[in-house]
């Protein structure tokens, strides 16, 4: 027994009927083909699947899809639009420029929630990016260079709006 | 990772979910943020046949100041209650509480309502909610009741709240001056649940004499509980670190049933009982202090 | 011809990233073929149980599923799960890909589902009944040793695995002349390696070109090939395996498990694409363990320090079966156990016993760390023994810089090294002297600050083949295309390790590019020549230098081309800014585009020359390398709660040549953090039953964000001379010397209440017993909390 459901997802109206159990993020990934949000657990912890729901930073694996009906959805193949400069948005820059990843894994999901710490806090400290990041687990870089990432895209969104 | 198949209601108001519940019965399984719910399905371990979302009924998200109270619809989520300028200035315990759940995602899907009502031994909400003396307000086909938080909790991920019935707000005091708050908790590694968290709230009068004191401890036993005998030690008397020591050394009642698992011992967790609701006193005196000068 | 180094020593940007930042890289789950089918596994709940029968009766018949199989099932059609690992006198312990009449650990596959869609192969795989008579579980390793414990392989008579002695110099000898003896038990606790992707494959047989295309997140695609078509029968040609983007494997992907063996079948057996995603808990069940070592240690030491000799007997629990090199990894363990230090005379004694739990096998660092950690931890009870600094006792036992290669009595021989330099370095950075100053300070207020060292060696660029169980070399080729750009082929299969940079780096520099004309390929079996992979901290000394022999076969063939042309002596040509051109006359020159234009097109080359421009090599390496560092931890512990806070951790590596400093940065960080979960937050627990406590990540903690410090990492540059780049290999450095460190530090913390050792991970409430022992024993400080308030913890 479906259920309809309508998702703005990177800025596009997406309508599907959908079993109720359907995780969001299998939606994403198997119904949309958005491969950029990850999987790494079943219980909430890794953060791997992180998007931007209605603005804030969620666990899509921890999420049905019947629950984001009439939401806007942004995942990390919408983020560079959201930089407004047509390339990457700055917190993608700043894990490429700091080498904030190795394997990549984690690195939709820990991108996506950065984005809501700067959006909610522009100049963060050491600690509270550490803090703001505490829902996503990286198993490979040791999270310093995510926290210069973090840094430098603070620092380069602060200078595109002076 | 995937949940067993269920039937699916988005009510959306309160009305309609309550006759939803009604017609399903123990079937049904009300959904809210879906942090507690959504991983035990997807681990199979819960397997409800129908699934009612509360998500959609927006009348049961509000943070707003009643008769001297402070209302929070069930449905108003961490990161709101985190945020809530009400709040921060007017009952700061529960902000405090809710910046120690989880992480960022977590807070912002979860709801204080479908935290108290899932009752977690180790959840943090709780804690807070019985220092605050808080009222919890469940409606069903019959009407609405008023619970105290202290009758609220009966067991671990059991509440009093009756079959057909749905929270629907919590109500916090505003807090008179000289108060002090702070929620102290140790983490449990991996999940991040409270082995023990303390709750303080603690009022000054005259003379630096704590005129009313409570305690809400979550983590250690079965249920969260009021720590009375701390409270006792306290009242009425001068404040003082010793003695805030010394009341804290009563933390865990003799008849408490500790909890022990993987992460800490029944003898561990008691010890940290009596460590962290000494620090949360202190930290709360602190404040308290702070805002009488 | 010079190489001028322009970006090799660089930190570079790396070229894997965009793909990755955007969302737009290919793991393995995110393919998606026509008609794919998903397979979902009925795995044990028993750790030791007989099975009585399986019904897959409802499973068959529920809506949308294809096929149910069980061990029976598969019978002919397939061998065993192989093991490249030999050992002498080892006994076989060979695992089924599906269990047949036994199983062995929680987590073992005995039966699986084929259906339509992933939700429908969970929905079915709940609904194939399997009926168990449970066995007496074997959890303990010691336990398992005893007479009368039930044996999991009824072939044999115990749970002895085998046997490995290994003894250098006279151990006898050292211990007669010893002024004391140090001894101590250790446990290297058994870990997870929780690659943040779990594993997953993806097959495809196509019958009329008679290929069988498998993708896996794997280390090793080339191997991985290889035992497909043995374990299917099959003739090799017909595997194609390709691991695409990686999500990290630190060795948990370096294997051939039965789930890749079993999807490769079903997509041939059953004619459609088949699909299997593993979920944590599988991931926490039936993939690779790490570690899981009990050392006995034994220091024969004079009363100035000096190290005359080592014994070291090592329990190591191996698991129910093997995997792919499950017993060789201990014996890792003890080539190393000697550390850096100079001591004569060496005895190891290891025993590899069968437990009911999963196989371990190599996990980042493979018996190094654990080698590491009992030579450091032996080397600070020496020191607190001797009422010596710990890095005193550590300098006076080095071997001198110019003793160099230096040859230890378990047989290695060290390549290049300065560890006075290093430790100096890291004591100084750290500022050491003042922190012990504070230290005693601290101590006076009732605050608790331990300071760990660890001065460590580690072996890497596994090896020569004839150390190595299947092969030590690696292969490259370098291709350029007609237009002038470049691909280079490399059969490491890096996966994090940023490889598509620096081998990039290495080309542009060689070749006088832009990183920008080159393009690095990997992970394809079709495309790159057969390769062995990435791991042992191989990828750069072994793979870069076959990609650096390759190129310069390519460069010295474009030389006498353009030699040729020029009319000029290639020795005297440069390749730079995608020019040729004479070192004495710049002018004179040819683009690097119509020099390899000239190689395609044949009409100008010297008599003689083949045309076209290919290259491959195969390098060999004459030895292993070996890095090496000094750490320093500085630690708080809260005496209140036993927490202890990380302040300050110190690391100062030498990995010989640096290509890009960034990702070296990258690999010694993660590393770090990988040893802070060892040393403080992870440990597989089984119970008494064989069940996975942590079975979970809400039950198994790794290192977050805010667990860690700003790691403050410097270098020391001591070339290796086994490979003309001088690289020595970084990937497992941070592993290798952090967990001593960490835990040096937290028994120096606690040295006030009398504590000389304390075994991984060091948990908060294992240090608030060992604090309240000793107030209970009197006579020890009492203290006021330490570190209260402070926001960042080491929970
Ligand atoms: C990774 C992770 C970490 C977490 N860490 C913490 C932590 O540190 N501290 C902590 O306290 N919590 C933690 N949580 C739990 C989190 O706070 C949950 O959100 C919360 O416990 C439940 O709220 P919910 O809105 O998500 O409820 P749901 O999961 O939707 O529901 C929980 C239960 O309550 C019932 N219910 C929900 N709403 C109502 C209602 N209005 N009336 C009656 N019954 C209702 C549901 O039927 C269900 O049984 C964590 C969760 C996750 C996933
Ligand atoms: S996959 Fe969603 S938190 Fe791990
Ligand atoms: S980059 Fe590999 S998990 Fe973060």
């Amino acid at each position: 027994m479906g259920v309809v459901i309508q998702v703005r997802v990177n800025g596009k109206t997406r309508q599907h009927e959908v079993e109720p159990r359907l995780l969001f993020v299998h939606y994403l990934r198997d119904v949309l083909g958005l491969t950029g949000t990850h999987i790494g657990c079943e219980t909430s912890l890794c953060g791997a699947c992180t998007v931007l729901l209605n603005g804030k930073a969620v666990k899509s694996c921890t999420l049905l899809a019947v629950q984001a009906d009439g939401a806007e959805v942004v995942t990390i193949e919408g983020l560079a639009a959201l930089g407004g400069n047509g390339g990457l948005h700055p917190v993608q820059e700043g894990f490429w420029e700091k080498h904030g990843l190795q394997c990549g894994y984690c690195t939709p999901g820990m991108i996506l929630a950065a984005v809501e710490l700067l959006q909610a806090n522009p100049k963060p400290k050491e600690e509270e990016i550490r803090r703001a990041l505490a829902g996503n687990l990286c198993r490979c870089t040791g999270y310093q260079h995510i926290v210069d990432a973090v840094q430098f895209a603070a620092k380069k969104m602060a200078a595109g709006k002076r | 990772m995937i949940p067993a198949a269920f039937e699916y209601h988005a009510p959306k108001s309160l009305e309609e979910a309550l006759r939803l519940l009604n017609r399903h019965g123990s079937e049904a399984k009300l959904l809210a943020g879906g942090h507690s719910l959504l991983p035990l399905m997807k681990l199979r371990l819960a397997a409800p046949r129908c699934v009612i979302d509360l998500g959609r009924i927006h009348a049961l998200r509000y943070i707003r100041e009643e008769n001297g109270r402070i209302a929070i619809g069930a449905l108003t989520t961490h990161t709101e209650v985190l945020e809530s300028p009400l709040l921060r200035t007017k009952c700061p315990l529960l902000p405090q509480t809710a910046w120690e759940i989880g992480d960022v995602q977590v807070r912002n899907r979860g709801t204080i309502g479908g935290s108290l009502a899932h009752a977690d031994p180790a959840a943090d909400y709780p804690a807070a909610v019985l220092a605050l003396d808080a009222e919890i307000v469940a409606a069903s086909a019959d009407g609405t009741r008023t619970l105290r938080a202290a009758e609220f909790f009966v067991d671990m991920l059991t509440t009093a709240l009756l079959p057909g019935e749905i929270l629907t707000e919590v109500r916090v005091p505003v807090l008179p001056p000289g108060t002090g708050t702070a929620y102290r908790k140790l983490h449990q590694p991996a999940s991040g649940f409270a082995i023990v968290g303390a709750a303080a709230r603690l009022t000054l009068g005259s003379g630096g004499k704590v005129e009313r004191v409570a305690v809400g401890l979550t983590g250690v036993a079965p249920k969260a509980y009021r720590a009375a005998a701390v409270e006792k030690a306290l009242t009425g008397k001068k404040a003082s670190e010793k003695l805030l020591a010394e009341a804290a050394r009563h933390a865990v009642p003799q008849d408490v049933e500790l909890l022990s698992d993987l992460h800490a011992s029944a003898e561990y967790r008691k010890a940290m009982a009596v460590v962290f609701t000494r620090r949360a006193l202190e930290d709360a005196l602190a404040r308290a202090q702070s805002k009488k000068r | 011809m010079a190489t001028a180094t322009r970006y090799i020593g660089r930190p570079l940007k790396r070229k894997e990233d965009p793909r990755l930042i955007q969302g737009l890289a290919h793991y393995v789950d995110d393919l998606r073929l026509p008609e794919m089918h998903y397979v979902a596994f009925v795995r044990s709940p028993h750790a030791h149980a007989r099975i009585r029968s399986i019904d897959t009766t409802r499973a068959q018949t529920a809506p949308g599923v294809l096929a149910v199989l069980t061990g029976q099932d598969l019978d002919k059609a397939m061998g065993v799960i192989p093991c490249a690992a030999q050992l002498p006198e080892m006994k076989l312990a060979l695992r089924p890909p599906l269990a047949k009449e036994r199983v062995l650990f929680v987590g073992e596959p005995v039966a699986l589902v084929v259906a339509a869609d992933r939700y429908t192969a969970r929905d079915a795989a709940e609904l194939v009944e399997v009926e168990y008579e449970p066995l007496t579980p074997v959890v303990d390793p010691e336990k398992a040793l005893a007479k009368g414990a039930p044996v999991l392989h009824p072939q044999y008579s115990d749970n002895v695995a085998y046997r490995w002695e290994l003894e250098g110099g006279d151990v006898k000898a050292a211990f007669a002349k010893a002024d004391k003896v140090i001894r101590q038990r250790m446990v290297n606790q058994r870990l997870i390696p929780v690659a943040m992707e779990p594993r997953a494959v993806v097959a495809d047989y196509q019958p009329g070109e008679n290929q069988l295309t498998v993708w896996s997140s794997t280390q090793i695609p080339h191997l991985l090939r290889t035992q497909i078509a043995a374990v299917l029968g099959v003739p090799e040609y017909v595997v194609h395996v390709i691991a695409p983007e990686v999500g990290g494997g630190f060795g948990s992907k370096l294997n051939v498990y039965a789930e890749e063996v079993l999807v490769a079948h079903l997509a041939m057996r059953l004619g459609k694409p088949m699909k299997w995603t593993e979920s944590r808990r599988e991931n926490f069940q039936a993939t690779i363990h790490g570690r899981d070592q009990i050392a006995t240690m034994e220091l024969a030491v004079r009363r100035d320090g000096t190290i005359l000799g080592l014994r070291c007997r090592i329990l190591a629990d191996l698991g129910a079966y093997y995997q792919l090199l499950t017993p060789l990894i201990p014996t890792l363990t003890g080539l190393m156990i000697c550390g850096c230090y100079k001591i004569p005379a060496v005895r190891v004694e290891i025993t590899g016993v069968f437990t009911n739990k999963m196989a371990t096998d190599a996990y980042r660092g493979a018996g190094r760390p654990e080698a590491t950690y009992f030579i450091e931890r032996a080397m600070d009870l020496v020191a607190a023994e001797l009422k010596k600094d710990p890095a005193e006792i550590r300098r006076k036992n080095f071997p001198q810089p110019k003793e160099f290669p230096y040859a230890t009595p378990t047989g290695l021989i060290y390549d290049s090294a300065n560890y006075q330099k290093s430790l100096d370095a890291a004591l100084k950075k750290s500022n050491y002297r003042k922190l012990r100053a504070q230290q005693a300070k601290l101590r006076r207020q009732g605050r608790y600050l331990g300071i760990g060292l660890s001065t460590y060696v580690e072996i890497c660029a596994m090896g020569p083949s004839s150390a190595m169980p299947a092969g030590g070399w690696e292969s490259a080729t370098v291709r350029v295309e007609p237009t002038g750009k470049v691909n280079v082929l490399t059969g490491a299969s890096p996966h994090g390790q940023g490889q598509e940079t620096s081998f990039a780096q290495i080309a542009a520099d060689l070749l006088g590019l832009e990183p920008d004309d080159i393009r690095v390929v990997h992970g394809d079996t079709a495309v790159v020549p057969y390769g062995i992979g990435t791991f042992g901290s191989r990828a750069t000394a072994v793979g870069g230098t076959a990609v650096y022999t390759a190129l310069t076969k390519v460069r010295d063939k474009l030389a006498a081309i353009a030699g040729h042309i020029l009319q000029e002596d290639p020795k005297r040509l440069v390749f730079r800014d995608r020019k040729i051109f004479l070192k004495s006359n710049p002018a004179k020159s040819l683009a690097f585009a119509e020099a390899v234009s000239a190689a395609y097109v044949a009409k100008t080359l010297p008599p003689g020359m083949e045309p076209g421009l290919e290259a491959t090599h195969f390098f060999e390496p004459s030895n292993f390398t070996f890095p090496f560092g000094a750490h320093v931890a500085v630690v708080e512990v809260d005496a209140e709660t036993g927490e202890v806070h990380l302040l300050r951790y110190v690391a100062v590596d030498d990995c010989g040549r640096v290509i890009n400093p960034l990702l070296v940065d990258g690999q010694v960080h993660g590393g770090i953090v990988q040893s802070l979960g060892q040393a403080f937050l992870e440990e597989a627990v089984y119970d008494e039953n064989g069940q996975l406590l942590t079975g979970e990540l809400t039950d198994y903690a790794i290192p977050r964000a805010w667990d860690v410090p700003r790691l403050e990492t410097a270098r020391t540059v001591t070339p290796s001379p086994v490979n003309p780049l001088g690289v020595k290999g970084v990937g497992e450095a941070g592993t290798i010397g952090a967990t001593p460190a960490l835990i040096n530090a937290v028994v120096d913390a606690l040295a006030p209440f009398g504590v000389r050792h304390l075994d991984m991970p060091a948990r908060r409430e294992r240090i608030w017993q060992l604090i309240r022992r000793a107030r209970q024993a009197g006579s020890r400080p009492t203290a006021r909390r330490a570190g209260a308030g402070r926001d960042r913890r080491v929970r």
